[in-house]
C-alpha cells in the first residue's frame, strides 16, 4: 500500500487503448493511434491520443502562432536581429503597447501597431480555444465546468488588455508582452494607483489565490491519505461513503471542527479558483476608472489605519511658501 | 516506506546543493526608522559596508592660510571668479584643485605654456565654470547639501572627469523600420539596476525641471487620465538610480503603505527632493551651456555634454564621503562674504559664511527655493 506515498504515480493501467465515445456527425475524426508512454504514466495517464484538433483547434493554434510570431519577431528586431542577444536578453525583451499620445487610435506598426495586432490574434486564439473546450465537453456529454473556469481567467486577461484600456481611453494602459516587462508594468501600475494592496478586490483575489492552493493541498493530501481504504474512487464515495471517506471526514472534524463532503470539496476548489481572476478582474477594472488612489480610498473608508507621524517629519516641499509651481 | 525516505532525502540534498551554489549569505542589518506598520526600515549589507566606507574617505585638508595680503585679482590677470581671494588663499585652492582633479597632470592640465592667465585650454574654461558651480551649490543649495557642502573632490576623487556621469543613452542597437523597437526600455541596463525599466531616466528627469509625481492626491479620479503607467515606469527607473547611487532601499525615504504620503516619510525624502532639483539646476545651467567648450572626445555618443546625477557625488554613500566636513576647510569654495576692508578679512568671517547671505540651513523658508533651470 506504499504506492500512494510517493511523489510519482506508481500505478499504471495498461489495458487496451480507449478510443473514446463515438463522435457526432460532422465532427473531425480523431487522429493518431493511441499508444502508451511509460514516462507520461509517471505523472498522469500513460495513454497518449487519440488527439482531436477540430476546426476551432486548428484556428486557435494558427492565431496563437501568428501572435507569438509577431511578438517574437519584434523582440528579435529590438536586439537588431542578433540571435545570441535574443536568447541572452529574452527575459528583458517585450512588445510594448503604443505610447499614451495615441490614445485609442490606430498607431503606426512600429509604434504599437504590432502590439495591437498581436493582442488581437492572441485574444482570438484564446477565445477559439475556449469554444473548442466548451464543444469538446459537450461532445463527450460532460458538464462545461472547465470551460467556465477558463472563462474566468480569460475575463482577467481581457480586462487587463482590452476593457480597461478602452475605459481609460488609451492602449498605452495595457500590459506589454514580455517576461520582466509585464512584471515591471505590474509594479508601476500599483505605484501609479496608490498601492494596489488597498484595493479590496485585489485582497479578495489574493485570498482566493492562496485559498486555492490551500484547498488543493488539503484535498489532494486527504484523498492520497485515504486511498488505502479505496477512497480514491472519489465519485462513488460521494453517494456511497466507505470507511475511508468517513475517516477522512472525521479527520477534518477533529482537526478544525468541520469538513467538506467528497462532492462539496470540489465545489469549494472550483469556486476559489474561479473567484481569484474574477475578483482580480473587477479590481483592475475599477483602478483608474473609479478609484485613482487606493491608499487614500482605504483611508477614507477606514481600511488603512492612521499611524502617528514620526519626528522629525518629512515636509512636502511643494506645500511650502515660495515653492515652484 | 524506506523507498520514500530514500528518494525524499536525495531530493533534499539536491535542493540544498542548489541553494548554496547560487546564493551568498549576506550579513544584512535591519534598522527600524519609523513608526511600526509604516515599514520605514533601512537595510544595510554589512559585508559590503566596509568596502564602501573605505572607498569614501575625504583626503586631509591643506594647511589653512592667513587671509591677508593682496587680492589675487590685483596681482594676477584674467581672474573672473575667485576675485575675492587673497593671493595665499588663491594659491591654496589652486593646489587643492590640482590634487583633487589632475594629480597626475598637475597644473599643466589647465595651464599650458608660460601664460597662466591664458584661456587657451578648454579644461581651464570648464574648471572656472565648475568653481562657480561649487560656490553656487554651497551658497544656494543648503536645502540639499546643508552645512556640509561640496568640494571638487566630492565628484572628482582624483579623476579628471568624475566617474559617475551620464550622457543621453541611445540604447543598444535595434532594427527599426516597421518593427517595434525597445521603446526606451527592456534591456538589462546598469543605470536602473539591470531591470527592464526605461534605461535612461536621466534624460527625462535630470535635464531640467520635471516632476516625478505620478500618484493622485485624491482617492477618486478627477476626470482627466493623469500620468500614464509608462510614465510611472520611468519614475520607478529614476528611483532605482537614486537607490543604487545612495546604496539604500526604497524605505530609506518612503513608507511601504503609500510612496506618496509625505507625513509618513522620513526627512531624508525632503532632502532628496531638493537633490533632484539641484541636479536639474546644475545640468541645465552649468553643464549643458558648456557644450561649445568641450572637445568631441569628452562628449557622449549623441554629442551631448557630460552631466551629473545622484551617483556623481554620492558614489554608494547615503551622504557623500559619509558626511565628511570637507568643504568647511575650504572657504574659497563658498560664495564670497563681504569683507570689512578689501584686504582685511577675519578668519572667522572666512570660515563661517554669513547666514544672512547664505540663507538658513534647516527646512527651507519662503523665498529660499533656488532658481530652477530653464
Amino acid at each position: 500500500m506504499a504506492e500512494y506515498q510517493n511523489i510519482f504515480t506508481r500505478v499504471q493501467i495498461r489495458g487496451p487503448a480507449y478510443a473514446g465515445v463515438p463522435l457526432a456527425d460532422g465532427s473531425w475524426v480523431r487522429s493518431t493511434r493511441p499508444r502508451f508512454v511509460h514516462w507520461l504514466g509517471r505523472f498522469g495517464d500513460a495513454q497518449l491520443g487519440p488527439i482531436y484538433l477540430g476546426l476551432t483547434g486548428v484556428a486557435s493554434l494558427l492565431c496563437g502562432f501568428i501572435a507569438i510570431e509577431i511578438i517574437g519577431l519584434n523582440m528579435m528586431a529590438s536586439v537588431n536581429w542578433n540571435p545570441i542577444e535574443f536568447v541572452r536578453q529574452l527575459p528583458w525583451l517585450a512588445l510594448e503597447p503604443p505610447p499614451p499620445e495615441y490614445g485609442l487610435s490606430l498607431p503606426p506598426l512600429q509604434d504599437g501597431g504590432w502590439w495591437l495586432m498581436a493582442g488581437f490574434f492572441l485574444t482570438a486564439s484564446i477565445l477559439l480555444w475556449w469554444v473548442r473546450m466548451y464543444r469538446r465537453a459537450r461532445a463527450l456529454g460532460l458538464g462545461t465546468h472547465v470551460a467556465w473556469a477558463f472563462a474566468a481567467a480569460i475575463w482577467l486577461y481581457i480586462v487587463l488588455g482590452f476593457v480597461r484600456p478602452l475605459a481609460m481611453g488609451a492602449w498605452s494602459e495595457a500590459v506589454p508582452f514580455g517576461i520582466f516587462p509585464h512584471l515591471d508594468w505590474t509594479a508601476a501600475f500599483s505605484i501609479r494607483y496608490g498601492n494596489l494592496f488597498y484595493n479590496p478586490f485585489h485582497m479578495l483575489s489574493i485570498a482566493f489565490l492562496y485559498g486555492s492552493t490551500l484547498l488543493f493541498a488539503m484535498h489532494g493530501a486527504t484523498i492520497l491519505a485515504v486511498s488505502r481504504f479505496g477512497t480514491d474512487r472519489e465519485i462513488e464515495q460521494i453517494v456511497d461513503r466507505g470507511t475511508g471517506a468517513e475517516r477522512g471526514a472525521l479527520f477534518w472534524r477533529w482537526t478544525m471542527g468541520f469538513n467538506a463532503t467528497v462532492e462539496s470539496i470540489h465545489r469549494w476548489a472550483w469556486w476559489f479558483a474561479v473567484l481569484c481572476p474574477l475578483a482580480g478582474g473587477i479590481g483592475i477594472l475599477l483602478t483608474g476608472t473609479v478609484v485613482d488612489n487606493w491608499y487614500l480610498w482605504a483611508v477614507d473608508h477606514g481600511v488603512a489605519p492612521s499611524y502617528p507621524g514620526q519626528s522629525p517629519i518629512a515636509v512636502d516641499p511643494l506645500t511650502l511658501p515660495g515653492a515652484p509651481q | 516506506m524506506s523507498d520514500f525516505i530514500r528518494r525524499g532525502s536525495v531530493l533534499l540534498v539536491a535542493a540544498a546543493v542548489g541553494l548554496t551554489g547560487c546564493s551568498k549569505i549576506a550579513d544584512v542589518e535591519s534598522t527600524q526608522r519609523g513608526f511600526r506598520g509604516v515599514g520605514l526600515v533601512q537595510l544595510e549589507d554589512r559585508s559590503a559596508a566596509a568596502a564602501t566606507r573605505a572607498a569614501n574617505v575625504a583626503p586631509a585638508a591643506l594647511p589653512a592660510v592667513q587671509a591677508e595680503g593682496p587680492l589675487a585679482s590685483d596681482v594676477y590677470q584674467n581672474i573672473q571668479v575667485l576675485k575675492d581671494l587673497t593671493v595665499p588663499e588663491f594659491t591654496r585652492i589652486m593646489t587643492a584643485m590640482t590634487a583633487w582633479v589632475s594629480p597626475e597632470q598637475g597644473c599643466g592640465y589647465c595651464h599650458v605654456g608660460d601664460d597662466l592667465a591664458s584661456d587657451n585650454v578648454y579644461t581651464k574654461v570648464v574648471s572656472r565654470r565648475m568653481l562657480e558651480m561649487t560656490r553656487h551649490i554651497n551658497g544656494n543649495w543648503k536645502t540639499h547639501v546643508g552645512e556640509t557642502g561640496v568640494t571638487c573632490y566630492t565628484c572628482h576623487r582624483g579623476k579628471n572627469v568624475p566617474l559617475d556621469i551620464w550622457f543621453k543613452d541611445p540604447g543598444p542597437r535595434e532594427a527599426r523600420g516597421l518593427m517595434r523597437g525597445r521603446a526606451g526600455q527592456n534591456t538589462p541596463a546598469p543605470a536602473v539596476g539591470l531591470t527592464s525599466l526605461p534605461f535612461d531616466p536621466f534624460e527625462r528627469f535630470l535635464r531640467g525641471p520635471n516632476d516625478i509625481r505620478v500618484v493622485s492626491t485624491a482617492a477618486l479620479p478627477s476626470g482627466s487620465r493623469g500620468p500614464s503607467i509608462k510614465y510611472a515606469e520611468a519614475t520607478y527607473a529614476m528611483m532605482m538610480h537614486m537607490s543604487q547611487a545612495l546604496n539604500v532601499n526604497c524605505t530609506y525615504c518612503h513608507n511601504t503603505r503609500s510612496f506618496a504620503a509625505w507625513d509618513q516619510s522620513s526627512p531624508q525624502r525632503t532632502t532628496a527632493w531638493y537633490g533632484i532639483r539641484l541636479v536639474q539646476d546644475l545640468n541645465a545651467n552649468y553643464l549643458e551651456p558648456l557644450q561649445p567648450e568641450f572637445p568631441a572626445n569628452r562628449l557622449g555618443p549623441t554629442g551631448d555634454v557630460p552631466k551629473t546625477n545622484c551617483a556623481s557625488c554620492h558614489k554608494g554613500a547615503y551622504q557623500p564621503l559619509f558626511g565628511a566636513q570637507m568643504a568647511k576647510d575650504y572657504p574659497e569654495l563658498h560664495p564670497p562674504v563681504p569683507r570689512a576692508a578689501p584686504t582685511e578679512a577675519t578668519p572667522e568671517g572666512m570660515m563661517a559664511p554669513d547666514p544672512a547671505v547664505e540663507g538658513s540651513t534647516t527646512p527651507p523658508a519662503a523665498g529660499e527655493e533656488p532658481a530652477q533651470g530653464t
